[in-house]
């Protein structure tokens, strides 16, 4: 064995001393950033001298773990994710030495829910229809029982008379918290068991809007760790299944799918755009100050990605499903100008 | 028995039952019928196994026959000065200033002549209408090809350029005017001038070589992605593995089996690779990461680093083989070297190394084949994402710049939106199942045309 260790440290050794600087942006981070993020890697590459970027995905915490391993070659340069930054996250990222952020917000993405195409007619639902369908307590004559609802129709008449399965993102997902937030709270509100859990919590918001979060276990709601494409097989496999998905991926397939509208407004990037619809949230990417000037096209790859042409209203970005920021110029000119998070 | 014919009967024992040979009792009667039963039990199994394997072939194939056809938009496309060149003076820099998104109303205008040369009845009148017919990277392509030979600006060049998904789904059938009823990428206009284009030439289907030799592309352009620099990336990982593994490998089995004495280390040692042989790949990927990326600082995303990995992977599996292999080796070989006086290193060298060789490049196929089919061990160290998008620049650049492999660009397929992408993941399934057959042909071959039996 003491063979196989020095030949492996050998190896090692004599490629470590041979491995170029890095001359490629890396970028890691959130699926839902990821097709956008290639889709404008694959454009710099063709544009510019530096070569394609390489764009990983694994998730937004995931990646801005990576990004806050340190600065250096072999960190990554940029961070995609689908939520801001965590306070946390700017603590541990201060501690291993990356200061400098740029925070640079994209656009915002729709959320949506969707069925099987040739499924049940769940075309309308209110924010209190998806938390009386999942929520671990429901309301019941003014106090909370466990939720026993087996049909959509048991609560409301004008849902059709089919079993729920839902088909929700998984906690490791940005997306889940959006679901959280815009979702089950509001639902949450609106059922008036926001209200019971403030009463019970000493008026603490925050703990009665956890209490919101709450699913049930029951296997009526199943967490998706995967990505779009597993939902969309459960929901291929399961005709009353009900799936969250992201606008992009729903615009994809529209051929299997039927989307539902949240308060009576359809998702599209107008609806999102206007605020109509209520489920969307912004995406962001983060990029480390101290890497611009070190590794090449770090700073023309940012400028690029917020770029009219890219991600304007009629740039690839959009036409792929990304709802486009009204206030992209200002993103242009904090990008220019290296304008980092306070 | 022979005292049966006799004629005499012989007295038979007492609660014994009279039987023939010839006539069977019920007793024999349960026993050859457990016997048919297992038979058919057995032809049931096998059956069973191979019904599964042609299952999985008849999908495969079906499902990824299509990536490797595509459908191929033929254009004429004027090469205006006004817009690629503006100061007429031909400077490479003032040329590269126009980027892709310049070049995309050239195309589309190429192709709208085209239609109104085919006489083709459309409502679509506008360049910009011809855009959900044409692929994204047609600019690219055309932009390409005005920095490589700036001297044509000005000329009309034809192209043949690569045609949207959706509509190369429409040829394929993937697409139909029913599914894309509330498709916003395109709409039935389209696919009436595509059927009209067809019959004139413009569109046409054919064999997709940049399948197998492209690179990867991005969620608005499944029809120009391929597996070309993933397949490299591969070629180099096992480069990797083969380099390290056999010669580790081989030495470790040789010292272990031949020289090593037989004491509780030895024994400890054994019973740990084939411990190793039997941890998850994953287990290997988290130690690739702590150890060659975050301590030895190794570049991320390389097939360096992949096939430093995947040789943890196999050794165990190099090792096994090499040993049962140098087992084979009758003792006898050993001791007429021996006995004629070579050393014990001779007698290994030169007498059982040979004879025990072609069952060591059997299993060392049969390792690399299995790591050629990893994917994640891949995950943890960066090789799966949009990565393989470069092709390297030589062979040193090869190993340590970023890079996918097969297995890895297949799962990164299969998870896009456009199901595009869907086929070209079964397509490359196609493509990774002939490496692995012809690896293992060649192990078999190996196997049969050198192996000795004693």
């Amino acid at each position: 064995m003491s063979v196989k260790l020095t030949a492996s440290a050998l190896a090692i050794a004599a490629v470590a001393t041979t491995a170029a600087a890095r001359d490629q942006v890396q970028v890691a981070g959130s699926s839902t950033v990821l097709p956008y993020a290639s889709i404008v890697a694959e454009a710099f590459g063709e544009n510019f001298d530096f070569p394609t970027p390489v764009v990983e995905s694994g998730g937004s915490s995931a990646g801005l773990k990576r990004f806050c391993e340190g600065v250096g070659e072999n960190t990554i340069d940029v961070a995609n994710a689908s939520r801001k930054i965590k306070d946390k996250e700017v603590k541990a990222c201060a501690e291993a030495g990356v200061t400098d952020i740029i925070e640079v917000r994209i656009g915002y993405d729709g959320i949506v829910f969707a069925s099987q195409i040739n499924g049940p007619a769940y075309t309308a639902f209110q924010p209190v229809d998806i938390f009386n369908a999942l929520s671990a307590k429901v309301v019941k004559d003014g106090a909370l029982v466990e939720n026993t609802h087996k049909q959509w129709a048991d609560f409301n008449g004008d849902l059709p008379a089919a079993d729920i399965a839902a088909f929700i993102p998984g906690t490791k997902h940005g997306t889940r918290e959006v679901f959280e937030e815009k979702v089950m709270v509001e639902g949450c509100k609106e059922a008036g068991a926001f209200d019971i859990y403030m009463a019970e919590n000493g008026g603490d918001k925050k703990a009665a809007g956890k209490a919101c979060y709450e699913v049930r276990t029951d296997g009526v709601s199943v967490d998706i760790d995967g990505d779009y494409t597993e939902t969309l097989a459960r929901i291929d496999a399961n005709p009353n299944g009900v799936g969250v998905f992201g606008l992009a991926f729903y615009e994809n397939n529209t051929d299997k799918l039927k989307v539902a509208t949240m308060g009576g407004v359809a998702p599209s990037t107008e609806t999102i755009a206007t605020g109509e619809y209520p489920v969307s949230r912004p995406l962001f990417f983060y990029v480390k100050k101290a890497h611009i000037g070190v590794i090449p096209g770090l700073k023309e790859y940012a400028e690029f990605f917020v770029a009219d042409e890219i991600a304007g209203p009629d740039g690839p970005l959009s036409e792929y499903g990304l709802v486009s920021d009204p206030e992209l110029a200002a993103t242009q000119a904090a990008v220019s100008a290296e304008e980092t998070m306070k | 028995m022979s005292d049966a014919t006799a004629g005499t009967a012989a007295p038979q024992p007492s609660g014994s039952k009279k039987g023939s040979l010839l006539q069977q009792d019920a007793r024999t009667k349960r026993r050859n019928a457990a016997e048919s039963r297992f038979k058919f039990y057995g032809v049931l199994a096998v059956g069973t196994g191979l019904l599964f394997l042609l299952v999985l072939l008849w999908a495969i194939i079906t499902n990824g026959a299509q990536a490797f056809s595509q459908t191929f938009v033929s254009v004429q496309v004027e090469l205006l000065e006004s817009k690629l060149d503006k100061n007429g003076n031909r400077n490479l820099e003032d040329i590269k200033k126009v980027s892709t998104f310049g070049y995309s109303p050239l195309v589309q205008n190429g192709l709208l002549s085209a239609v109104d040369q085919s006489g083709a009845e459309t409502p679509l009148s506008k360049g910009k209408d011809m855009k959900p017919i044409l692929s994204a990277s047609a600019a690219a392509q055309l932009r390409d090809y005005v920095i490589a030979n700036p001297d044509k600006i000005g000329e009309t060049v034809e192209f043949r350029f690569l045609a949207s998904s959706r509509v190369d789904g429409y040829l394929k059938g993937r697409v139909t005017r029913e599914s894309i009823a509330r498709d916003k990428n395109i709409d039935a206009a389209h696919l009436d001038l595509v059927d009209a284009l067809l019959e004139v030439g413009v569109i046409e289907k054919t064999f997709n070589w940049s399948f197998i030799t492209g690179s990867d592309a991005s969620d608005t352009r499944p029809e120009a992605a391929g597996m070309g620099v993933s397949m490299l990336g591969s070629l180099f990982m096992m480069l990797v593995v083969l380099g390290l593994s056999l010669p580790i490998g081989v030495a470790a089995s040789i010292y272990l089996e031949e020289f090593a004495p037989q004491n509780r280390w030895t024994d400890l040692i054994e019973v740990n690779i084939s411990n190793l042989a039997a941890v998850p790949s994953i287990v290997f990927g988290i130690l690739g990461l702590a150890v060659f990326i975050q301590f030895a600082h190794l570049p991320q995303s390389a097939p360096l680093v992949g096939g430093l990995v995947l040789t943890l992977m196999t050794l165990p599996t190099i090792i096994i083989a090499t040993r049962a292999s140098l087992k084979a080796v009758p003792p006898s070989i050993r001791d007429a070297a021996l006995g004629v006086g070579a050393s014990k290193m001779q007698s290994v060298f030169h007498h059982v190394l040979p004879l025990a060789a072609p069952g060591i490049l059997t299993g060392t196929i049969i390792g690399l084949a299995q790591a050629l089919g990893e994917t994640a061990p891949l995950l943890l160290i960066g090789m799966v994402g949009f990565i393989a998008s470069n092709y390297p620049e030589g062979v040193m650049d090869g190993f340590v710049s970023p890079n996918s492999a097969m297995p890895a660009q297949i799962y990164e397929w299969a998870k896009r939106a456009d199901p595009a992408f869907y086929e070209r993941a079964w397509g490359g399934i196609i493509i990774l199942l002939v490496f692995l057959i012809t690896m293992n042909i060649i192990a078999i071959l190996l196997r049969r045309r050198f192996e000795r039996r004693w």
